[in-house]
């Protein structure tokens, strides 16, 4: 038995909150599948945290894109009647947990651009949206510094663990490039005040991760070769897995509450 | 009508300290309204609209303390009140009171410092400890128990406890 998906008009300023709430939880979801395995106590409690963190973040992006879209959406449809094509997250974000290096240098990636991001968005003429990203803007900071510390920590550490950093950073590199990339719906927004241009973003967030990068005596690759399509639905094959599991009780007991 | 306007200023007054009398479920010596997050108490006719702002954007303790907050005014004898989610201006930590603050300390929390010391990417933190007071103190992880703390050990008294993050 299944559900039918939702249908979604996406006009710029829903796709825009949509695509900003898809990557919060999909990056959250992701996390929360180190509850409970992570290798020490304090490093679970930390992981399950910055994925409270996401999730409270999409939920509020969420029921924002459900109130300007004006129709029967709320979040809990937008989050588990979507199917994978109508997801809108970053490739970065579903790529799998890994090891414990993939997962932070896909948050290092991750925690770098929305550190920024949501500083900007502060500004956005948005009133709801500018009050999203005052609080995500002070929950970034922490997962940021969290996430530098393990670069460093494993980059830096044993000959094991640094080599095991830069294959994460080698593989995740090619989907960085996303996070700075912008369509016309969304160039429309930017004129309009409501969004930022994550174009003026690009070098502070290069600063930030050389920086870190560098004193964990990795190195970023010279191919500069980006993966695209999360933005519009294309994405890899392992965000139908991931949703598989996070959709499973709403697709099988429809409607089910606590 | 004085008499009217002060009715409704005191039925308003009935109605804030009700919902001010609620506690957040996971530091059950700090109010509501001593965390900042008690933004209006509204009285229209006999209906009561409290509004509260979320401190973390994932803090599950909410949903907790908008229910409290509905059975706190019900017992107060205000029927079907209602609880709003105000998200501008966003709630912080400055917000938290001068009572607050040393209830905490005095729970064993850390409070929170002021809001420069955040933004600093490995930036030193001066945290004191809230059983002895010293100031040797070190992190031992930037996510606690909830998500509004980290967890801080005393280098002199050797005791670990919380810190409430500055938010």
């Amino acid at each position: 038995m299944s559900v039918a998906n939702i249908q979604v008009s996406e006009t710029p300023q829903v796709l825009y909150a949509l695509r900003r709430a898809d990557d919060a939880l999909i990056l959250g979801h992701r996390l929360s599948e180190w509850c409970g395995h992570a290798p020490m106590l304090e490093e679970d409690m930390a992981l399950s945290n910055i994925a409270l963190d996401l999730i409270g973040q999409a939920r509020e992006l969420y029921t924002y894109a459900a109130k300007i879209e004006g129709k029967d959406n709320d979040e809990d449809k937008l989050a588990y009647l979507r199917d994978v094509r109508q997801y809108r997250n970053l490739l970065l974000v579903e790529q799998p947990n890994g090891d414990c290096a993939q997962t932070l240098v896909r948050q290092f990636f991750y925690s770098a651009f929305a550190d920024l991001y949501w500083r900007a968005m502060m500004n956005s003429r948005d009133a709801t949206l500018a009050a999203i990203a005052a609080k995500s803007e002070k929950e970034s900071a922490y997962h940021l510094r969290h996430a530098s510390e393990w670069i460093i920590r494993l980059g830096d550490g044993t000959e094991e663990s640094h080599a095991r950093a830069q294959a994460a950073i080698d593989y995740l590199w090619a989907f960085s490039g996303e996070m700075f990339a912008v369509d016309a719906g969304e160039r429309s927004l930017i004129h309009a005040g409501i969004a930022i241009d994550p174009e003026g973003l690009r070098d502070r967030w290069l600063n930030t991760v050389t920086g870190v990068i560098g004193e964990a005596t990795l190195t970023l690759p010279q191919n500069d070769w980006m993966q695209q399509g999360g933005r519009v639905g294309r994405h890899s094959e392992h965000l139908g897995h991931l949703l598989s599991e996070l959709q499973s009780m709403q697709r099988t007991f429809p409607g089910l509450t606590w | 009508m004085v008499t009217v306007l002060n009715r409704n200023a005191e039925l308003r007054q009935r109605a804030w300290d009700a919902a001010a009398s609620v506690v957040d479920p996971e530091i059950p010596v700090l109010t509501i309204a001593d965390l900042g997050v008690l933004r209006d108490v509204v009285l229209d006719g006999d209906h009561v609209e409290v509004a509260i702002t979320p401190t973390y954007s994932g803090c599950p303790a909410m949903n907790m303390i908008a229910l409290e907050i509905e059975l706190a005014l019900e017992r107060a004898g205000f029927g079907r009140p209602s609880v709003r989610t105000v998200l501008s201006p966003a709630w912080t930590t400055d917000w938290m009171s001068e009572e607050g603050r040393r209830k905490l300390r005095a729970y064993g929390i850390a409070p929170p410092q002021a809001s420069n010391s955040r933004r600093a990417l490995f930036g030193e933190q001066a945290v004191e400890c809230p059983q002895c007071g010293s100031g040797n103190t070190e992190l031992l992880s930037e996510f606690g128990s909830t998500s509004c703390k980290a967890l801080w050990r005393c280098k002199a008294c050797r005791e670990p406890f919380d810190y409430f993050k500055c938010h």
